[in-house]
């Protein structure tokens, strides 16, 4: 339970950063919270050569509002999360989902697009970013920042679509104005372990009929994904029970959950239905 | 083994030790600071028997690397009781309701515990439940532990009643 040997780096700005992650290519790692990054240097799973820690970096912990869209830079932490960081339904979303983010003490270093960098499939965050649309934007050596869709970002476990020597430098949602209503809903079988099922939804409201609707799920094993077919079937309505049956339906008759030792997919599909009615409760559907 | 000289204080104490980059800040504090008061359990996160205090932060010292606590102030179990041994009021709750057996997550309660206890906002029982559910305790059942934090908020003044449900 030693993490095998490696050369470290703090360097106090970006360029450095980037430059370091450049030369060390496949054999770099970022080091940002460190809590899923060093269990699985303790495990063995991972042995980085190099280890590039962003802690020290100045101006990188950013967390604001600025023309519609909440950036998220690469040193906010979770907890930062934990009483609202924007007015209206964004910053109360985002409250209600850090709670259920592993512990107080591990929220307190980890951060949000480690998070979103590491795509652990029962990572809140990541279905978070799915199901309101979020950009990601990397910086390397030598180029321009490239910007990422979330939906073209989660490729696998544990996989993305990260280029080597690239660091993610802020995560962009979306700030939702009051036409919007959001909720979020998981299983886990103790509190702060990772999920067996989640879902968060967003709905926006126009003159009492649902207008727009995204819903995603995660903690089903492989990345996490949106629910097309339940957010399709709410447009148009009236929220209600019925409404939100219907949607809890098609989440869980359309998703494709793993087996595990930690649950078999049924009981996954099942928790599907559960969570994605409790969200969408939430959001006033009901 | 490239070996690092890193610098950073425990419990007021400035520390000068030379670690590899791979030596978690756990394995710093017992092995270059002979400070075996903070235990490792799991060395994965998963337990908080490691937590200390870095920089007014509780956190698990399985999971940060010794060279990353350059400049830090770090608080240990070792810092709670008086030079002369008398057990501070948080440490003689968990000796007067049983908040231990075999002590070995102790330290790891004590720490979570005591930052629990300095924040500014009064503690309530759910957040009591909800901060203390971070560390595991094997010999417990965890209704102790729960007991000498709430006895020593109420000593502290630190307790609030929750509001009737
Ligand atoms: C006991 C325990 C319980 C947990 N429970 C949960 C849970 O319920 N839900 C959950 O979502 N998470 C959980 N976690 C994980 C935690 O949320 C991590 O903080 C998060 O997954 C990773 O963020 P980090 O900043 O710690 O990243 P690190 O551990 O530092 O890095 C993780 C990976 O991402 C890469 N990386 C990090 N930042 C960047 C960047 N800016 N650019 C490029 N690459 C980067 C690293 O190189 C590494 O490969 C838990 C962890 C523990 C120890
Ligand atoms: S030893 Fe650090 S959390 Fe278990
Ligand atoms: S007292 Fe033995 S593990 Fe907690």
């Amino acid at each position: 339970m030693k993490p095998a040997a490696f050369d470290y780096f703090a360097p106090r700005n970006l360029d450095e950063a980037v430059a370091l992650l450049a030369k060390h290519g496949e054999d770099g790692r970022v080091l940002a919270g460190g809590q899923s990054l060093v269990p699985t240097m303790a495990f063995r799973m991972a042995r980085p050569a190099v280890l590039v820690d962003i802690n020290r970096i100045e101006g990188l912990g950013h967390l604001s509002a600025q023309e519609g869209q909440l950036r998220i830079g690469a040193l906010a932490r979770h907890a930062h999360f934990e009483s609202a960081v924007t007015p209206g339904p964004l910053g109360a979303l985002l409250a209600r989902v850090v709670r259920h983010i592993a512990h107080p003490p591990i929220r307190m270093r980890g951060t949000f697009c480690g998070s979103l960098a590491h795509a652990d499939p029962a990572s809140e965050w990541c279905a978070t970013t799915l199901a309101l649309g979020g950009t990601l934007v990397l910086r390397s050596a030598g180029a321009d920042t490239r910007e990422v869709a979330a939906r073209d970002w989660f490729q696998g476990v544990f996989t993305t679509a990260i280029r080597p020597g690239e660091m993610l430098v802020e995560v962009r949602l979306p700030v939702l104005g009051p036409e919007w209503s959001c909720g979020f809903a998981e299983f886990s079988r103790r509190a702060g372990d990772f999920a067996l099922a989640m879902a968060v939804c967003a709905l926006r409201l126009d003159r009492g009929l649902i207008r727009e609707a995204s819903i995603a799920l995660g903690g089903l094993g492989g990345r996490p994904v949106l629910a097309l077919e339940a957010a399709a079937t709410l447009l148009g309505q009236v929220p209600s029970a019925e409404a939100a049956s219907a949607a809890a339906e098609a989440a869980a008759a359309h998703c494709d959950p793993h087996s595990d030792v930690h649950a078999p997919a049924e009981y996954r599909r099942d928790l599907v239905r559960a969570m994605a009615r409790r969200a969408l409760a939430q959001a006033g559907v009901a | 083994m490239n070996k690092r000289e890193v610098v950073f204080t425990v419990n007021g104490e400035t520390r000068r030790v030379l670690v590899e980059p791979r030596r978690t800040l756990a394995d710093t504090l017992r092995e270059e600071c002979g400070l075996t008061g903070t235990h490792l359990g799991c060395e994965h996160g998963v337990c908080g028997a490691c937590t200390v205090l870095v920089d007014g932060q509780p956190t698990r010292s399985c999971l940060m690397f010794g060279v990353q606590a350059e400049g830090a102030s770090i608080r240990t179990v070792e810092g709670l009781a008086a030079p002369d041994g008398t057990l501070n009021p948080l440490q003689r709750a968990f000796w007067e309701n049983h908040g231990l057996q075999c002590g070995y997550c102790t330290p790891g309660f004590l720490m979570l515990a005591t930052w629990l206890l300095e924040r500014p906002t009064p503690l309530d029982e759910e957040e009591l439940r909800h901060v203390l559910s971070s560390n595991l305790c094997r010999c417990t059942g965890y209704q102790n532990i729960l007991a000498a934090v709430r006895a020593a908020a109420r000593e502290l003044d630190r307790w609030t009643e929750s509001a009737p449900a």
